[in-house]
């Protein structure tokens, strides 16, 4: 019933298709990666080809920052299966393995059976019969709707076979987009983590902030302003179910959930100046965690969830503080540059990706947590809302782009640079999803 | 601007004020009552042969505003307060605007004020939305030192999503550093 009487008023939520999508232009770090082949797969069956799976897996390693795949003209031929080929024409090449693979009609009316298979040039070009170049194959069979996901699959198998990384291909982000122009200009969202099926999934007259993802990549908690005032609500994606979380006077925000996923970290500032506090989200107790006489916000949680790392004034300008849950005890880990915020500690616990200010300019960099060495990854301005990939191989975070809010893509290394720009209007707040298979 | 409704309840209670003045004026009770039954029988005459007919003309009335500003000077009229970088004290020039509102809510205990605090866009939308609130505190504080109850004054920090100039230069963000007054 709440539902209902929101929908008539200041809030929609919906799962429509929207129409604005957002598209990865690569602005630096294609040549530095390695060269791989990635070759249209083989189309079997009669009548027209189903849409291309290669393609996508192309993309997709070429937007890790890590691979590039040469282009179809440049290939000396294009191969559907590992038998006869002939290594050294992509030795030669420098080509370092090659993706390939057939699609055929199933057996099942409207499936498909789609077959890949990822080989290793160098061995193969050793010509060695007790080593098979063959570095993985799987066969798989799904409705054409399936494929761009099955694409993302593949992508994910080639990339951990040849990074030892898992990768993030099957993943998702969750952004806020303006579009003044609407009646209901705040609109959260969620995409593929390519920017394909966008859609809404929750519409507002009113601001949106802080999406974050549960750990089961099922529910997102965000701060909603529809009431005229700051509010925390956890919405189940695939129910639409949502859930009030916090009301109190003055600000609601900056909600993250718990590695267990039964927490939120929050701000607070119902007792004076914002404070971080933990939320039961079941019994909905309340715990203050930190007790100080300036602005502490931005709470974030280690990965092994015994302590959280925050922004506070406390020293005077924000820095990034952490605290160890059970004992209270603080610390301070940024020291350079004039202001850090917004900080998250990547999911392997080495290192702090944040917002740092130099020189007045506001730009994503990572700190080794054991060396304390700052690095600035962006030349982007005004970098805002760092968020990590679940394989913590690149960050996704809003900035301006050509006099407009937009998103953006570096890689963890620095080297590879993407702007996501929006198609109208504007987008910022990202929020990269968990594994989600 | 949300002074409608201010001005709406100064619009009722003004023509109230007007009638007080009409009915005080004792000396000349009976006097009045005869004339008025020649006034009466008048009109009646006038209206039955048709040879006169009346008309009204609207009253030379003040706008709501001007209502306004005749009590609480033109800066009631003012609703926005405005911040350096990452500062929150309020500015000499404006306690002006600030005094009047403050009179206002003292004059109109009934009424409440809401304070929204707003950030440029640079830092944080999280540190913008505790900067903002800061803004919007530094507004309360100024009207409870004049007098203003704390329970007339609510808060609400905005941070930067929503700014008056959607601009990216110096002059959008001085203009987006700011409390906004609203009944």
């Amino acid at each position: 019933m709440l539902l209902r009487l929101l929908l008539s008023f200041s809030i929609v939520i919906f799962s429509a298709q929207a129409s604005a999508r957002l598209e990865i232009l690569i602005t630096e770090g294609v040549n530095s990666a390695r060269p791989i082949a990635v070759i249209p797969f083989k189309w079997l069956g009669k009548g027209p080809r189903p849409q291309g799976i290669a393609e996508i897996v192309s993309a997709d390693l070429q937007r890790s920052g890590q691979f590039n795949p040469i282009s179809i003209d440049k290939m000396p031929k294009t191969p559907s299966n590992s038998s006869n080929i002939d290594f050294s024409l992509w030795h030669d090449m420098g080509v370092e393995a090659i993706v390939m693979g057939e699609v055929k009609p199933a057996k099942e009316a409207g499936k498909f059976t789609i077959t890949y298979e990822l080989l290793d040039v160098v061995t193969g070009n050793m010509g060695m019969p007790e080593y098979s170049p063959t570095l993985d194959k799987r066969r798989f069979t799904v409705e054409e709707r399936k494929f761009r996901h099955l694409a993302h699959t593949v992508s994910d198998y080639v990339y951990e076979e040849l990074t030892g990384e898992k990768g993030a291909f099957l993943t998702r982000i969750a952004y806020v987009a303006i579009d003044r122009k609407s009646t209901h200009p705040y609109q959260l969202r969620i995409s593929d983590y390519d920017g394909y099926g966008e859609k809404s999934v929750l519409r507002s007259k009113q601001p949106i902030m802080s999406p974050s993802w549960s750990p089961d990549g099922k529910k997102l908690a965000y701060v909603s302003f529809e009431k005229r005032r700051s509010q925390i609500y956890v919405q189940n994606l695939y129910t639409h179910k949502r859930e009030l979380m916090t009301s109190f006077s003055k600000i609601n925000g900056s909600p993250r959930w718990s590695p267990d996923g039964k927490e939120l970290a929050l701000v607070l500032s119902k007792d004076g100046q914002p404070e971080i506090y933990i939320l039961n989200t079941i019994t909905k107790a309340l715990r203050r965690v930190t007790y100080n006489r300036t602005i502490d916000t931005e709470p974030s949680w280690t990965p092994d969830g015994k302590s959280l790392i925050f922004s506070s004034e406390r020293g005077g300008r924000p820095q990034i503080y952490q605290i160890e849950l059970t004992s209270g005890k603080t610390k301070r880990i940024t020291w350079e540059g004039e202001m850090n915020l917004g900080g998250t500690i990547t999911p392997d616990g080495d290192n702090l990706v944040l917002v740092s200010r130099h020189n007045g300019d506001y730009k994503i960099s990572v700190q080794d947590l054991d060396s304390g060495e700052l690095r600035t990854l962006t030349k982007t301005e005004l970098d805002e809302s760092p968020s990590i990939a679940p394989n913590g191989s690149m960050i996704i975070y809003s900035t301006v782009f050509q006099g407009k809010k937009g998103l953006a893509l570096v890689s963890m290394d620095g080297r590879f640079k993407a702007n996501i720009p929006a198609k109208n209007g504007e987008v910022k707040s990202p929020a990269w999803s968990p594994f989600l298979k | 601007m949300n002074l409608t409704m201010i001005s709406k309840s100064l619009l009722i209670a003004l023509p109230m004020l007007a009638l007080g003045a009409c009915s005080s004026n004792s000396e000349t009770d009976a006097q009045s009552t005869e004339a008025n039954k020649a006034a009466t029988e008048a009109a009646a005459e006038s209206t039955a042969d048709n040879t006169v007919q009346t008309d009204v003309v609207e009253a030379v009335a003040l706008t709501e505003e001007e209502l306004l500003v005749q009590e609480y000077t033109y800066a009631i009229l003012e609703t926005t307060v405005r911040f350096g970088f990452d500062k929150s004290m309020i500015q000499p020039r404006y306690t002006k605007i600030l005094d009047a509102h403050a009179k206002y809510l003292m004059d109109n205990q009934d009424k409440t004020l809401t304070i929204e605090g707003h950030a440029d866009e640079r830092g944080t939308p999280e540190y913008n939305i505790a900067l903002g609130e800061r803004r919007a505190q530094s507004v309360a504080t100024y009207l409870e030192n004049v007098g203003v109850s704390s329970s007339q004054i609510e808060l609400v920090s905005y941070g930067e999503e929503k700014p008056v100039n959607f601009g990216h230069d110096e002059a959008a963000h001085a203009e987006n550093r700011r409390a906004e007054l609203t009944y």
